[in-house]
């Protein structure tokens, strides 16, 4: 491939050599199946638990509550969908956000389904829940709060403490997606009365397709996938040994680094926020500005539509992503950026760049060019804009 | 996902612009569902489109289907301006994904509104031409299952 400028790591990220490297030996030579009593069996256990020792470390958790799954989505389909039937007999009121993943979301609406009541709280227009209004909606019956850590969107980081001490008080479970926070955030489940959490690999420069969810030792929950005695009985299904190697390989290149990556990123993230602010007109910064994942950045361009912008910037070799409606799918924009209050046709002109520690500050340069250059010539083919600068004039 | 006339059309649009006291203009679409389309027709005394240019707010087949809807009517009169339908202009570009197609209804659509302005405008009568719709696209919204 020629020559590309990668800003989509939200989207997923490039495994990382050394993770490859880590993974290799597993599919080759060190194939034995986890559950198998010879040394080939047994070395990859010893794998496992060693990817599971490093994971714990990173969370303040015990080894014993990290449960390796098929990703992000997996293990938020299990958190939700197993505390709820857990609960069942309690009550059944769920209270998450509006700006969750579609993994939480999605789930919530089945559970409403069958029969769960779920309440979507709003956010501000930074995308930042506010503890007292999630407080108001607790009730006698609500048996879990699903926030998740950061928003994959617009980079908005929760008030999880908050959150974790409410629910605490409350006696309510708490779980956190944090796959876009996992590797980049530091995370102490113990001392933010976390539950649940769940993470993805290929986030943090891991392999796609693992995962994990962490359950607090205690916490009654059942399996999701039934089958054999794997996880502790808790998920079935022969373990994806290469994969789980390389998340622990992952995990420890991350945390390794974790506050020189965040420093690195966010100031090349800083850097780019200025320039597109100066030197752009009628743009708008989406996401909160201090609360923000360090390699997030979100911006709405009025007048133009997302999907052409990201088809110029990808002719520029520039990898982009939007929230319109053009890139998902359906004909309504990006669910966050209506919850945080934009305006269909300013939702559909929406722009976000993820970050690596790889990118360059010439990266950053060539792409303030590329994208001004893009929503300039989208203006100018653009009737609204049309329209705007007549109404001025 | 998009053919390479598709593409062409969208880096390369052609006509794109607006002309001065035309005969007609339409606008169609809306915001909401990130498309809104707007044709210019210069129509002369034989009722033959002499020139045509057009403004999208969309996606790429969104421009691309405009670029063509304009290419196709172009020389053309009012009368075979109407046969200019979302297949040919489909077709045209070697065809669209299933998800566009709603952008070559736009485009035929924002035809229609030109020549119904231009209609309106001189009085006449232009046969087989309805009223256009203002929000094309709204029916399109699919129940989504989980």
């Amino acid at each position: 491939m020629d020559k590309f400028i990668y800003l989509d790591n939200a989207a997923t990220t490039r495994t990382a050599p050394e993770v490859v490297n880590a993974m290799l030996p597993f599919f080759s030579e060190n194939y034995g199946n986890a559950s198998s009593i010879y040394r080939l069996g047994t070395e990859s256990k010893r794998a496992i638990m060693q990817s599971r020792e490093i994971i714990a470390g990173s969370l303040n958790a015990d080894p014993a509550e990290i449960y390796f799954t098929a990703g992000g989505t997996e293990a938020d389909n299990w958190a939700l969908v197993a505390a709820a039937e857990c609960c069942e007999g309690r009550g059944g009121h769920i209270i998450t956000s509006k700006i969750e993943h579609h993994a939480v979301l999605h789930t919530c609406q089945y559970l409403e389904k069958r029969g769960f009541e779920v309440s979507y709280i709003d956010v501000d227009e930074n995308g930042i829940l506010k503890p007292e209004d999630l407080k108001k909606a607790i009730r006698k019956d609500t048996i879990l709060i699903s926030v998740m850590y950061a928003n994959n969107e617009i980079g908005s980081i929760q008030p999880i403490k908050e959150i974790g001490e409410l629910a605490r008080e409350n006696g309510i479970l708490f779980h956190t997606d944090a796959v876009q926070a996992y590797g980049h955030l530091a995370i102490d489940v113990k001392d933010l009365n976390i539950d649940l959490l769940s993470a993805s690999g290929h986030k943090l420069n891991g392999p796609k397709g693992v995962g994990f969810l962490y359950i607090r030792k205690g916490i009654k929950i059942r399996s999701f996938l039934h089958g054999g005695a794997q996880e502790r009985r808790r998920r079935a299904g022969t373990e994806n040994v290469p994969g789980i190697v390389g998340l622990g390989a992952a995990a420890k290149l991350a945390f390794s680094q974790l506050e020189e990556r965040r420093k690195k990123v966010q100031k090349l993230r800083d850097y780019l926020i200025e320039r597109i602010e100066k030197e752009i007109p009628y743009c708008r910064l989406n996401g909160d500005r201090e609360r923000r994942l360090p390699n997030n950045i979100n911006f709405s361009f009025r007048f133009i539509e997302g999907e052409s912008l990201l088809i110029m910037l990808d002719m520029k070799g520039i990898c982009a992503s939007s929230g319109s409606a053009c890139t998902s799918g359906s004909l309504d924009p990006s669910h966050v950026l209506l919850a945080i209050g934009l305006p269909h046709e300013i939702a559909h002109g929406s722009l976000r760049l993820t970050l690596s520690e790889e990118n360059t500050i010439e990266e950053m340069d060539e792409t303030v060019a590329a994208i001004k250059e893009a929503v300039g010539k989208l203006r100018q083919m653009s009737p609204l804009y049309e329209d705007f600068i007549k109404k001025q004039n | 996902m998009y053919s390479e006339k598709v593409m062409d059309h969208f880096t390369n649009p052609r006509n794109m612009g607006e002309l001065e006291n035309p005969s007609g203009v339409g606008t169609v679409g809306n915001a909401k569902c990130g498309d809104i389309m707007r044709i210019y027709l210069d129509i002369d005394d034989n009722h033959v489109i002499r020139d045509c240019k057009f403004k999208t707010f969309g996606c790429g087949a969104a421009v691309a289907t405009s670029s063509m809807a304009t290419e196709l009517v172009k020389g053309k009169t009012i009368k075979e301006a109407l046969t200019v339908t979302n297949k040919a202009v489909m077709e045209a570009l070697d065809g669209l994904p299933p998800v566009k197609v709603h952008c070559s209804l736009l485009a035929e659509e924002a035809i229609h509104a030109a020549l119904w302005d231009y209609a309106k405008k001189n009085g006449i009568v232009i046969e087989g031409l309805k009223e256009p719709k203002q929000d094309i696209g709204e029916e399109e919204h699919e129940e989504e299952e989980y």
